[in-house]
């Protein structure tokens, strides 16, 4: 069993900056805003993580930097498609370009530091049992933040009375504001919270998965994310699984190569991309799913009239 | 508005520009292809680049385009620097070739120095260093200090220059352990930290216990340093991201060279040439050997002696290819034109060179 | 308003761009200078910017006609780099043939290429419902894994050292250039998509369903136009766009079909499509003044050592200021005072400019 602990560490904590960025993202598009600009937010908390932690020394000044920048950079953009009722698919793009740029610029200074680390928890005892203690106890702390949130969403969705009143704003705007619910104030705070979500996502790249700062050291996560909301028919349970199956095709690939499979490696590298496309073909042909949880006014801007 | 900006405007730029030229006899350029401090491969050129305005900057201006993509973009940047006064201008990386070969058409008073490359002109030199002998020294010491006798190598795309580093790094391996092996996987960027990082887990999931990397980042070496194992650095001495794992590291030291070619400019005695040079001529240094038993760093040293002073020759014969083709014999080793388009694996390598 | 409003959301830019580059301390007049005025001022930068701005455009202009249908193609450059594939296939397998027939050919290609790539995020959501979104975004990393695999592959040039890229087209095979040195014929058919996407969109049918679906769907619907259909048009029309310019890149420019054949046009053709409010006219200016950015950064780079990156930022800043300075166009602000059952402090009602 010795050789499972390994793969199975690598995928969970591959999988961690997917899961969070993604779980933001599946709060905003279930109160009916879609926010394309999720890889900008990344890399904005990215940078600004990183360098709170050089700066101060101390990890948790990273993590709430982090925070806070992706909530600062969702703020500009809740502003513009709220209150200014622009397009929400054009502001989304103008946002990861924005934020793109404004990290590469803050991040300047930053380039060729080694960052702080965040160690893994360790239970004496539990952690120590084989494969299952690393894998289960052994964790970096992020990494459990991660797990919870999913599991926090999920019950605030369709356990409490806000959830429903979010996914009511996301399914009926109009409706909503009949019944006398505050639409624009409400998608406002998703949509801070999918910031939040998303800078932490970053800020566990350059603290934790690989504690430096480079410019676009996001790599496409956050359109990964994007099409992970999609996948999970904006369920969080299923985006645990996902992002857990997208991690492990990823690292399946390079895995591959190791092993001396005698496929390119470019033809490796595409089945993260090609799974997603086929398990999500398949799972669109359960149409009922897709429409009971698809919020029917996804990117629909809101005027409140009257 | 906009017309008070521009007249403004351009009473600034005649006044800036009035200012500056005349002041140094030579305007000396880099392009490339990365950020100037990306820790890795545009860094090395760019300290290059601050040895020669430190040694000749009262006789020269230096200045550089960075993040240029390789493509179109790259010929208008490098036409740009030859259009803004630059008397020689070095273009970084292998993919700003044919860019570099059209613009300096075009531009036939400038000088042209394209790194990594294998197309010259009256006016366009290529230059390289013979990082191989590096990776030969390398492969030593992965042999010695390996338990399990397996190294993880991490590359970018399958060039010659790659393949040349894998075989050499082979070579030095198998004279300390000739059942050696290495796993290779292409991560199929120079620089991608996260990607570069999974790729090393993978390797040390399947039973490698040292990473040698032909990557920019030092995503592996962090890798190795949390789980208590080894690796080398790449380009530039990593010693601060990995302090315990880092045995060494290739330095890129790009600088004497430039200061040698700045001069010639300078000098008048410039000549296109094709400069692929080593160890012996400082192109490439050696990070100190570092978390390393006594004996396994003398021995090193005691390769790195042998190859500058031209003893040993990393692609000495006998080699045979992996199907078992002898490609030369004892007493010969391979010339400089089989290294520069090789694309095959010495025996010993279990893996296909991708197609 | 509608055309002050573009011209508002520039001169904002501007000015945050004034305090921009005083934050990171350089002259701010000069930079925006060297920035947005100086690439015009030389014929050379003049022509580079129409080089840089045709595929743009081009892209732009079909992706404009699927925006405005509500269907989603973030793929184009998958699509680009599809068409540029199919594009190649003959001067790179029969590079012996070199007739005037082989340019048209391989622009046909180029476009077949393209529509085929994008019919396949089409069908999919046509058939199963899969959000195109998705299918075509993740496409775009599949198109360029593979054609990075084919130009280190099989298609590699025999005679490069083994080093990757394919051989150099010459002859009939390069896209022509036309005016001074740089800019070539794709500039022509720039022209033309920009002139038939207009015809199409105020004097067809096929424009109108496609302007009707986007703003009306239930009206669509009632009327009988076919959303499915118009899926299927439109990414077909924008991949075919993408295509060729994809085509045009690697026959003109470039020269040959590399391993990466596209810096992120099929994105900046998203941004570009948005600026020109998904106007061909407007997507005309918008992927010029686009261009003028990125020309306007390089240039900063050299004159005034600030970082590239900072074109990023002004491309967002001013995408983001035109769609807010949009809001103007589209509704009028009336301010009412609180009414005890109204809700919040503003009001607005909903009009086209």
């Amino acid at each position: 069993m010795e050789g499972l602990e390994g793969p199975l560490l690598t995928i969970i904590t591959a999988s961690t900056p997917l899961l969070l960025a993604a779980l933001g993202e599946l709060v905003a598009e279930r109160s009916g805003v879609l926010n394309l600009g999720i890889e900008g937010m990344m890399a904005v908390g990215a940078v600004c993580g990183f360098a709170a932690g050089y700066v101060t020394g101390e990890p948790i000044a990273g993590i709430l930097a982090a925070i806070v920048a992706g909530m600062a950079m969702a703020a500009i953009f809740a502003v513009v498609t709220l209150v200014f009722v622009a397009n929400q698919v054009a502001s989304g793009l103008a946002l990861t370009l924005f934020g793109l740029g404004l990290s590469a610029l803050i991040g300047d200074a930053f380039v060729g530091v080694p960052g702080l680390g965040v160690t893994n928890i360790h239970i004496p005892g539990l952690s120590d049992i084989p494969l299952v203690g690393p894998v289960i106890f052994g964790l970096d702390p992020l990494t459990y933040v991660a797990l919870a949130l999913a599991i926090g969403v999920s019950w605030f969705l369709f356990r409490t009375r806000a959830g429903l009143t979010l996914r009511a704003v996301g399914d009926n705007h109009v409706s909503a504001h009949a019944l006398g619910y505050g639409v624009v104030r409400i998608r406002f705070m998703a949509v801070l919270f999918g910031g939040a979500c998303a800078g932490l996502a970053g800020g566990y790249l350059s603290l934790v998965y690989t504690p430096q700062w480079t410019p676009n050291m996001t790599a496409g996560r956050g359109w990964i994310a994007l099409a992970l909301v999609v996948f999970a028919a904006w369920l969080p349970a299923r985006l645990v699984i996902g992002a857990l199956l997208f991690g492990a095709v990823s690292y399946l690939a390079l895995y591959l190569q190791g092993r001396g499979v005698g496929i390119a490696s470019q033809f490796l590298s595409m089945l993260p991309y090609l799974t997603t496309i086929i398990v999500l073909v398949l799972i669109s042909r359960n149409q009922t799913l897709l429409r009971v949880n698809t919020p029917a006014c996804l990117g629909q801007p809101f005027v409140p009239d009257r | 508005m906009r017309r008070l900006i521009a007249a403004a405007g351009a009473a600034a730029i005649v006044a800036l520009a009035g200012s500056s030229a005349g002041a140094a006899d030579l305007k000396a350029c880099w392009v490339y292809v990365g950020p100037h401090n990306d820790g890795g491969y545009s860094e090395g050129h760019d300290k290059g680049r601050q040895m020669v305005a430190e040694k000749l900057g009262d006789k020269v201006e230096t200045s550089y385009v960075e993040n240029v993509p390789e493509g179109p973009d790259a010929e208008r940047a490098i036409e740009r620097l030859a259009r803004s006064g630059c008397g020689i201008i070095f273009t970084t990386s292998f993919g700003f070739m044919d860019p570099t070969i059209k613009v300096a058409q075009k531009f036939p008073d400038v000088k042209f120095e394209h790194a990594t490359g294998f197309k010259t002109a009256p006016n366009v030199t290529t230059y390289n260093a013979r990082f191989y002998e590096g990776r030969y020294i390398l492969g030593q010491i992965a042999a010695k200090m390996s338990k399990t006798g397996v190294a993880g190598y991490i590359v970018s795309f399958p060039i010659p220059e790659v393949i040349m580093g894998i075989n050499s790094f082979m070579l030095g391996a198998q004279s300390v352990n000739p059942d050696f092996k290495i796993k290779i996987v292409w991560v199929n960027s120079w620089f991608d930290p996260g990607k570069e990082g999974d790729a090393a887990k993978a390797l040390f999931d399947q039973g490698a216990d040292i990473i040698v990397q032909h990557t920019d980042s030092p995503a592996p070496l962090q890798i190795a340093e949390s789980r208590g194992l080894h690796g080398f650095g790449q380009a530039h001495d990593m010693i601060s991201f990995a302090p315990d794992a880092q045995y060494t590291a290739i330095v890129d030291n790009w600088g004497p060279y430039y200061v040698k070619r700045v001069q010639a400019v300078l000098d008048d005695t410039w000549k296109s040439q094709a400069s692929w040079e080593g160890l012996k001529d400082g192109m490439l240094v050696m990070a100190p050997y570092t978390n390393l038993p006594d004996d396994v760093a003398a021995m090193a040293k005691d390769t790195q002696a042998k190859v500058e002073s031209g003893e040993l020759h990393p692609f000495k014969g006998p080699i045979y290819k992996q199907d078992g083709t002898k490609v030369i014999g004892e007493g010969e080793h391979l010339d400089d034109d089989t290294l520069l388009s090789m694309n095959w694996y010495v025996k010993g390598i279990d893996d296909q060179i991708p197609q | 308003m509608a055309v002050l409003s573009p011209v508002i959301a520039i001169a904002l830019t501007v000015f945050t761009g004034f305090f921009i580059f005083l934050a990171v301390g350089v002259d701010p007049v000069e930079a925006l200078y060297v920035y947005f005025v100086e690439p015009l001022t030389q014929w050379w930068t003049v022509q580079e910017l129409l080089v840089k701005a045709a595929p743009i455009i081009l892209i732009a202009i079909g992706l404009s006609l699927c925006y405005r249908s509500n269907t989603w193609n973030i793929g184009a450059e998958g699509q680009l780099v599809a068409g540029a594939i199919a594009g190649s296939v003959f001067p790179i397998l029969v590079p012996e043939w070199n007739g005037p027939l082989v340019l048209p050919v391989m622009l046909l290609m180029g476009i077949a290429g393209g529509m085929l790539y994008a019919s396949i995020p089409a069908l999919l959501k046509i058939r199963f419902g899969t959000n195109e979104i998705l299918t075509s975004l993740m496409l775009v990393y599949v198109a360029q894994l593979f054609v990075d695999w084919l130009a280190r592959g099989p298609w590699r040039n025999p005679e490069g050292h083994n080093f990757p890229d394919s051989r150099a087209f010459d002859g009939w095979q390069v896209l022509p250039v036309i005016v001074g040195d740089d800019v070539r014929l794709n500039a022509i058919l720039v022209l033309i998509a920009v002139a038939v996407a207009w015809f199409v969109l105020k004097r067809t049918i096929t424009g109108f369903q496609i302007s009707v679906l986007g703003q009306a769907p239930r009206a669509a619907a009632f009327a009988g136009f076919s959303q499915k259909k118009m899926v299927l048009v439109t990414f077909l029309i924008s991949g075919g766009l993408a295509g060729l310019a994809g085509i045009c890149e690697v026959a003109g420019p470039i020269g040959m079909l590399r391993t990466t054949v596209s810096p992120g046009y099929g994105f900046t053709a998203i941004i570009v499509a948005f600026l020109g409010r998904l106007n061909p006219v407007g997507i005309l200016f918008a992927g010029l003044l686009l261009a003028l950015s990125y020309m306007g950064g390089e240039g900063v780079q050299i004159a005034l050592n600030i970082s590239d990156q900072i074109t990023r930022v002004f491309q967002g800043l001013l995408l983001f200021f035109v769609l807010t300075c949009d809001t103007f166009i589209f509704y009028r602000l009336r301010f009412v005072r609180a009414r005890p059952s109204a809700q919040a402090a503003g009001e607005a009602q909903h009009g086209r400019a």
